[in-house]
């Protein structure tokens, strides 16, 4: 099942399939390592509901969820 | 043999621990001309002709921020004999991103495999030598926090660097994108530009004339169509696919796959948790300011020590000497009151700034300030900001000078520069006497604790509404990215930290302090002569001046010539405001002290100031310009007399209108 890394919970974990936007954010976003095939786990949320935490290519990254809405997931 | 070598790597991967092992406090730190970007340079400790440039942590070489925009182009312009890519060894796949980049430029690179000590303890094997062949690159472990390995890294980076042993790109494309680069490189556009021009590189299409770029934009267009989306998105994947190839041959984690919980993560459950991460961040930040300000702790006590020394001890001596010398009596004032109080001045907060750099320095190396920011974010992005910006707002109730020099932790340069501009509405400590003193003087003692935490409140407000007013107009289109590693929790060396503090302290004390002392000699002499000689402060330049400016204050309900002149002296040191007050309303040094605390009342200023008027006075004083330390400051950080300008402008602008607004509204009401 696709989704978006925005709509995932805590403890989900899937497969990176691609990133909506174009520019700068995709970029960064790809640098950091989130590219077709990277495993990827939310692991938690700020206090305040935002943003999120999750890891991605064994190490803790933190990002929006207006970001995490560009990302698509396929589920495990 | 002299060469110059170039430390280049992620954030967080130990390259400043790795800098300040090869140059120990060799260093020289200052900003990358004309931004916001701080840069680093020293000599190696055992061999002074190679010099060792830190470049700014980043996570590749597109030209995303100004931090890969420096880097990269000191790499592509300066040439640097190697390069030193600092590979942090519990982190391989997206620190190789960076390498692959740097490979690509060919410029001769040795990979420093930092974090050694933690792979070890993980029971994570990693085949060096496999990992030398596939990348093509000579890797050298080092753990940067002891400084093993270094001697072997600098043998082997003199080596290649004698050698000029260019690198080679590792063979990560497919046949469309290598047929793109073709196809750009046919137009005489070399290697590592064909392929930066086909990720969509902004800065290097902007080299090109209208017809390569025509060409080139076509080119792009068709492989997009032909990769299936998007062709700078493919190549980043190709690099992570060989990225993930080459891990998986070399590098064999423990307990395979499955992610370990590690103690950082355990701490996190605490440190983010849902109700604890906040309170426990506001404990942190009263103890750090509690061990730098409060009686009996290590901040003012340094401070007693230093000031006690200047004042009791050095001052009288200088004096002393100068006096048997037979110095004029314009002469000892000049020395006295003005170029020793002035220096005295710089020299009374250097303590207080050195502890609490110390105390940040822990907190930001050791990771904590990462987590900050990832908490404070959600609430700061509501007032144009984000989460990176609480810790330099925050010291700025502390003082504003560390508070901005602090500000060089956020990535972007709209968000850096809109965060200096409202930093130094956090009420400072120096503010405090000025608003002890209204308050004992003019409001009755049950209102005294009301008074100074509106004073507070106020500033907070109002710099919450300028970031919102400002990240709408001035600061417009700031569409700044969260997206930020949370690093392991590393406890710091002590050796960085006290480099850390040091330099800034350094720093601060240089260039801030010479406008201090400029400054204050310049008052000195304003607030001590008129044209016939040495006066009295009533009669003097200053008093003039004061009375010739007084009018622009009257709206503010504090049109008199006392105020004006305090305004201005305020300017060397916020505190300095009572010390004038003393002199031109003619106090005793006891009350005027007294007054500082609040316990006295300087006789004569209820004649001057109402309730109201103080009150305008005291925000007036808050919101305008800053110290001129601070204002030396806001210099060094935002690179121009420009920004220093426009933002002391938008300050004053700023103060005025909040003071007259509160004198109206204040006397319509009261």
């Amino acid at each position: 099942m696709e989704v978006t890394l925005k709509q995932m919970r805590i403890g989900d974990s899937g497969v990176v399939v691609g990133i909506g936007s174009k520019g700068p954010m995709k970029r960064r976003l790809m640098e950091m390592g989130v590219t077709p095939g990277a495993d990827l786990k939310v692991v938690k949320v700020a206090p305040l509901g935002d943003p999120i935490e999750v890891t991605l290519r064994g190490y803790e990254l933190s990002l929006r969820k207006n970001e995490a809405e560009q990302i698509k997931v396929k589920l495990d | 043999m002299s060469m110059t070598i170039a430390l280049a790597g992620n954030p967080n991967s130990g390259k400043t621990t790795l800098f300040n092992a090869l140059t120990g406090s060799r260093q020289h730190v200052g900003n990358w001309p004309g931004v916001t970007v701080e840069q680093k340079k020293g000599k190696y400790r055992k061999d002074k002709s190679i010099e060792v440039i830190d470049l700014p942590g980043i996570y590749s070489l597109s030209p995303y921020t100004q931090e890969e925009v420096v880097a990269r182009d000191y790499i592509i312009k300066e040439a640097p004999s190697v390069v030193i890519n600092i590979v942090d060894a519990t982190n391989f796949e997206r620190n190789l991103y960076l390498t692959l980049q740097l490979l690509e430029t060919k410029i001769p690179t040795v990979i420093a495999l930092n974090m050694m000590d933690e792979v070890e303890a993980s029971g994570t094997k990693i085949d060096i030598p496999k990992l030398e062949k596939d990348l093509g690159v000579k890797i050298v472990p080092i753990v940067a926090r002891s400084s093993q390995g270094i001697q072997e890294l600098m043998e082997t980076v003199k080596d290649i660097g004698g050698r000029n042993l260019a690198s080679i790109p590792l063979d990560v494309f497919d046949g469309k994108i290598k047929n793109a680069i073709e196809e750009i490189k046919a137009l005489g556009i070399d290697d590592w530009r064909a392929v930066k021009l086909l990720e969509g590189d902004e800065i290097l299409m902007k080299t090109l004339n209208e017809e390569e770029k025509g060409k080139v934009e076509a080119i792009i267009a068709k492989t997009d169509a032909v990769v299936g989306g998007d062709c700078e998105a493919a190549i980043a994947d190709a690099r992570y696919q060989t990225i993930g190839k080459i891990v998986s041959k070399s590098v064999n984690k423990k307990g395979g796959a499955k992610r370990v919980e590690t103690l950082s993560d355990k701490i996190d459950k605490v440190v983010t948790n849902r109700i604890l991460a906040i309170p426990i961040f506001l404990l942190v930040i009263y103890l750090i300011f509690k061990f730098t300000f409060s009686e009996g702790l290590p901040g003012v006590w340094l401070q007693t020590i230093v000031v006690d020394f200047w004042d009791g001890t050095l001052v009288p001596a200088v004096i002393g000497f100068l006096e048997n010398a037979g110095a004029a009596g314009w002469a000892l004032s000049l020395v006295g009151d003005g170029i020793l109080a002035g220096i005295g001045g710089v020299i009374s907060f250097l303590p207080q700034i050195l502890i609490l750099f110390l105390l940040l320095s822990i907190l930001e190396d050791s990771g904590y300030m990462a987590r900050v920011a990832f908490v404070m974010d959600r609430l700061f992005r509501k007032f144009g900001l984000s989460g990176k910006s609480f810790i330099p707002l925050l010291m700025g109730f502390g003082c504003s000078v560390p508070a901005l020099m602090a500000s060089r932790t956020l990535e972007n340069d709209k968000e850096r520069r809109l965060t200096m501009m409202i930093t130094p509405f956090m009420s400072c400590g120096a503010k405090v006497p000025i608003y002890l003193m209204f308050a004992a003087a003019l409001f009755p003692a049950s209102n005294q604790d009301i008074i100074m935490y509106s004073i507070y409140m106020l500033g907070i407000v109002v710099a919450i509404i300028c970031g919102i007013i400002l990240s709408k107009t001035m600061f417009k289109g700031n569409v700044s990215n969260f997206i930020m590693e949370l690093p392991q929790y590393r406890i710091p060396t002590l050796r960085s930290i006290l480099i850390h503090g040091w330099e800034k302290v350094k720093g601060f004390a240089v260039r801030a302090g010479t406008i201090i002392l400029a400054s204050t000699i310049l008052i000195w002499f304003l607030a001590n002569f008129n044209f016939s000689g040495m006066c009295e402060m009533e009669d003097s330049i200053l008093a003039s001046i004061g009375n010739a400016i007084k009018f622009i204050f009257t709206p503010l309900g504090f049109g008199d010539w006392r105020a004006a002149v305090g305004v201005v002296t305020g300017w060397i040191a916020k505190e300095n405001i009572v010390a004038t007050f003393g002199v031109l309303f003619g106090a005793g040094d006891e009350i005027v002290e007294a007054a500082m605390e609040g316990s006295d009342v300087i006789p004569g200023l209820t004649d001057v100031f109402t309730k109201v008027s103080a009150y305008s006075y005291m925000a007036f004083n808050l919101l305008c310009m800053p110290c001129f330390a601070a204002v030396g400051a806001i210099k060094r950080e935002m690179g121009t007399w420009g920004w220093t300008l426009k933002t002391v402008a938008f300050q004053m602008i700023v103060a005025y209108i909040v003071a007259l607004l509160i004198n109206t509204i204040g006397n319509l009401i009261f």
